[in-house]
């Protein structure tokens, strides 16, 4: 007998993933803001779309902490780039000033500075160019959960209005592969560890170099040059959008 | 303003022909970057596609080939590709491909361009042809000395005095005291008038007289003091072209054990140079080394002089000269050894029972000897040479030469070329005979030793043998296709290796090993390829870059060409010159192997180029040297 694959909801894209593009057309007719408006009205490639032929932006934010509820964005960094080319050209780098105190533990992972957010903007200074880099590109960000929960989460305590769109997570991408099951009583009797799926250890799988992490912009970059390589081994530029993003 | 790319920034400046660049720069290259994954085996460019980036591997490995599929090289993190093709018309010349997965960094063709036009060094580096970055390599570790690569003329500090050959030697120095001056130059003022072609200009300097000469020549002898000057002077004139450097004055006159010599620029005399003029210049050199050596008693107090030689070529290594003066010091101090050695050979033994001549082969000859070399030499014999009478004292000669050679660390030839073999003691018919038929019938023997045999120097007796020697082996070689078409062949035995790859050596067939031999794979090559242009234009010449002159000369290799191998072969040279130094003052025993990891990035790229000139060259030498043609 065949035991099926335990069902992992979160990845198995069609049992949430929206119908992309009929979203972002009902999200512009009912969003009060207009640069969220103008966001949704840059639309979204079809999900038929070849990946060869998809919009990327890379997108990297650093926190004051982990949970979107309760902390707040301190640098955004973004790359736009294709299947061929990251073009660092078009890249943005943001250093904000979140409305949450900046926590000391924080500080010593991305090493932005009481100092620095003190000259700082907020969020909603920069959003218009924020979204204007975002629109009409495929996000693509290492881990979903948090990029798009704190974008979601913090505009909503600023201008009651969240925000929604598709990402295609190269984490996820790297789970696909590493954790399909988890690893067996056997293998952990073993000292099996699982594979880590973790940015640098992504990338180091696909030679790709070492970059000093949790930098936004450099991350930002990590992250692009990840899913490159990904798409480069396990899928091909006629693979369609909707088979990756979520 | 544009976001800062902190790793493509740290990556830039860590290689060149970015590292040195304005940090404003550097940051201004690193926004405009753009980044490309290639997986391994993934074709990055085809041949004539188009190019509009310079390319800079950020991790993995890129093969470069040419058209015809062939591997042209090998490149890894920091090294760049795709220049040629941006000066190029924007065509791909050379397709590459992923060797193992990669990260390319793609440099703009509107910064590549900005980056050409603003900073030399950059220029240069990424300059199409390698064999232009080769050159500027070598012209900027030779402008670092300007002491060492004075010119002769830089020496001469007044108009040369001269006297006309009519006048006695009563005026001659009269004339002396009064310009105050060590010696005058003879002139024959007739010369001009019998001068044929009115466009060359003649040269009336005929002879030289010193005040040694009219102290040894005139008072020693009591000559009246009417006697004209053209019967004391000396005639058979040393001079050095006004072009020379200063250490080829020196050399001049060690070997030529000169006081004095004369300066002709066209033909005309600039100036005299009298050695303590060089002595002011040359404080502590080559110069005492000789003079040590000519002092020594025995073989002991020779053999004890050897870690002066060494210190002496860490010196010269360190005083920025180029391979050509260290490979000509070295062999006037290893020449200076072995007439030193013959002259107490000949107090120990007795005078010759007949003329002699004592060659010096191979590198020596060519002025190209190194620290670490092996002695090959031989004797030309009189004609009346007669073995059962004379044969036991050219072996005992022989004998005490080779093993004070072998003392004094001019270790014993492997092959047994040396005088002390029989084999290689003929008289100077037998040797004429010997190479007529080397030349008529190329044996794989007589191709082995060419590369020995066909740099020969008279250093001790009848040195004029030697001359008439090489002019006979000349004379034949030159018209003989058959032979030139063997010697070229053999000269495609020894082949370079494609570059370097991580820290490997690099094959041509994409095989990797630990080390090189620079004399093997290098430089012996080279002196081999320009051998048999030499021979093919007729050169007197040993020296491989005079050698060179010559060859420019008859206009037989591709306009260029002839420099480009010049540069090469004072490339690899000057690496395994240095190297040895290294060794030499860290304690080791130097050797010609070089290791990888040892090398700077300036010297692997740079000898890369070298290694691609010499593989032309022998490409071209297979092709001009046809037996049918």
């Amino acid at each position: 007998m065949v035991l099926p694959l335990r069902p992992r909801p979160e990845h198995h894209p069609q049992q949430q993933t929206p119908l992309w593009p009929e979203r972002f057309r009902q999200l512009a007719g009912a969003v009060e803001d207009s640069r969220l408006r103008a966001f949704y009205q840059g639309g979204v490639v079809s999900a038929d779309t070849p990946l060869g032929e998809v919009p990327f932006v890379a997108l990297d934010l650093e926190t004051t902490g982990l949970n979107p509820r309760k902390h707040d964005i301190v640098s955004v960094g973004l790359v736009p780039f294709d299947l061929q080319r990251i073009r660092c050209r078009d890249a943005r780098h943001w250093i904000l000033k979140p409305r949450r105190p900046l926590a000391k533990e924080s500080v010593v992972i991305h090493g932005i500075t009481h100092s620095e957010v003190r000259q700082a903007p907020d969020l909603l200074g920069v959003l218009e160019p924020l979204l204007e880099s975002l629109a009409g590109r495929i996000v693509v960000v290492h881990y979903r959960h948090i990029e798009r929960g704190f974008l979601d989460a913090v505009l909503k305590r600023r201008m009651g209005e969240g925000i929604e769109f598709p990402v295609v997570d190269t984490m996820e991408l790297e789970a696909r592969l590493h954790r399909v099951r988890p690893l067996g009583i056997w293998a952990r009797l073993m000292g099996k560890k699982p594979v880590s799926i973790r940015l640098a250890d992504s990338r180091t799988r696909y030679g790709l170099p070492y970059y000093q992490a949790h930098h936004a912009l450099t991350d930002a970059l990590a992250t692009a040059e990840l899913l490159q390589a990904q798409i480069a081994h396990r899928f091909s530029p006629d693979t369609p959008i909707e088979a990756l993003w979520l | 303003m544009q976001a800062e790319q902190i790793e493509i920034l740290g990556f830039l400046g860590q290689y060149v022909p970015f590292k040195g660049l304005p940090e404003k720069t550097l940051e201004r290259v690193a926004c405009h970057v753009e980044v490309g994954y290639y997986r391994a085996g993934k074709q990055i460019f085809a041949f004539g596609d188009e190019i509009h980036d310079l390319c800079m591997i950020r991790s993995g490995a890129v093969e470069i080939y040419r058209r015809n599929g062939e591997l042209y090289n090998r490149l890894d993190e920091g090294d760049l590709f795709g220049q040629m093709g941006l000066l190029m018309n924007n065509r791909v010349r050379l397709p590459a491909k992923a060797l193992e997965d990669s990260l390319i960094y793609f440099i703009p063709e509107a910064i590549f361009n900005e980056l050409y036009e603003q900073f030399d060094e950059f220029a240069y580096f990424v300059e199409l042809d390698d064999s232009t970055r080769l050159r500027h390599a070598v012209s900027r570790s030779e402008d670092s000395n300007e002491l060492m690569l004075a010119k002769a003329t830089a020496l001469v500090t007044r108009e040369p005095v001269t006297l006309e050959m009519t006048k006695t030697i009563q005026q001659a120095a009269q004339k002396m005291t009064e310009e105050g001056v060590s010696s005058l130059l003879i002139i024959d003022p007739q010369v001009a008038q019998k001068q044929q072609d009115p466009d060359e200009p003649a040269n009336m300097v005929v002879g030289i007289i010193t005040d040694r000469d009219l102290r040894t020549r005139v008072v020693s002898t009591g000559l009246p003091l009417q006697t004209p000057v053209a019967e004391v002077m000396s005639s058979e004139l040393i001079t050095l072209d006004a072009d020379a450097y200063v250490f080829e004055a020196m050399l001049t006159m060690l070997r030529f054990n000169l006081h004095h010599l004369p300066i002709l620029d066209r033909k005309q005399p600039v100036g005299v140079i009298a050695i303590s003029d060089i002595v002011r210049y040359e404080s502590q050199s080559s110069l005492y080394m000789v003079r040590s050596i000519f002092r020594s008693q025995n073989v002991e107090e020779l053999k004890a002089l050897t870690d002066e030689v060494k210190a002496c070529f860490v010196r010269m290594v360190n005083e920025d000269a180029n391979s050509h003066m260290i490979g000509s010091a070295m062999s006037v101090i290893g020449r200076s050894f072995k007439q030193r050695l013959l002259e107490l050979a000949e107090e120990q033994l007795g005078p010759p029972p007949v003329p002699y001549c004592f060659l010096a082969l191979g590198s020596m000859a060519r002025d190209e000897q190194l620290i670490i070399t092996d002695q090959d030499n031989a004797l030309i014999l009189d004609d009346r040479y007669d073995p059962a009478l004379h044969g036991d004292y050219f072996e005992r000669l022989a004998k005490f030469v080779c093993d004070g050679l072998d003392a004094c660390g001019y270790t014993h030839c492997k092959g047994g070329i040396m005088a002390s073999n029989p084999t290689w003691r003929k008289t100077r018919s037998e040797w004429q005979q010997c190479f007529a038929d080397w030349i008529e019938t190329p044996n794989p023997e007589a191709l082995l030793h060419s590369s020995i045999f066909f740099d020969l120097d008279g250093v001790w007796g009848k040195t004029a043998w030697a001359e008439r020697l090489n002019r006979f082996v000349v004379r034949r070689a030159r018209n003989n296709r058959r032979f030139l078409a063997c010697l070229a062949r053999n000269a495609l035995n020894r082949t370079p290796p494609l570059g370097f790859f991580k820290n490997f050596v690099m094959e041509q067939d994409g095989r990797h090993k630990n080390s090189i031999n620079l004399k093997r794979r290098g430089t012996a090559p080279l002196a081999d390829v320009i051998r048999v242009h030499a021979l093919a234009v007729g050169s007197l010449a040993r020296n491989s870059f005079e050698r060179l002159d010559d060859i420019a000369k008859h206009g037989i290799m591709p306009k260029g060409r002839d420099s480009d191998l010049r540069d090469a072969l004072e490339f690899i040279a000057m690496v395994r010159i240095r190297h040895q130094a290294l060794d030499l003052q860290a304690g080791r025993e130097p050797d010609n192997n070089i290791e990888p990891e040892n090398l700077t990035d300036f010297e692997r790229r740079n000898l890369k180029d070298a290694f691609q000139i010499l593989s032309n060259a022998q490409k071209f030498i297979k092709y001009r040297y046809h037996p049918n043609r």
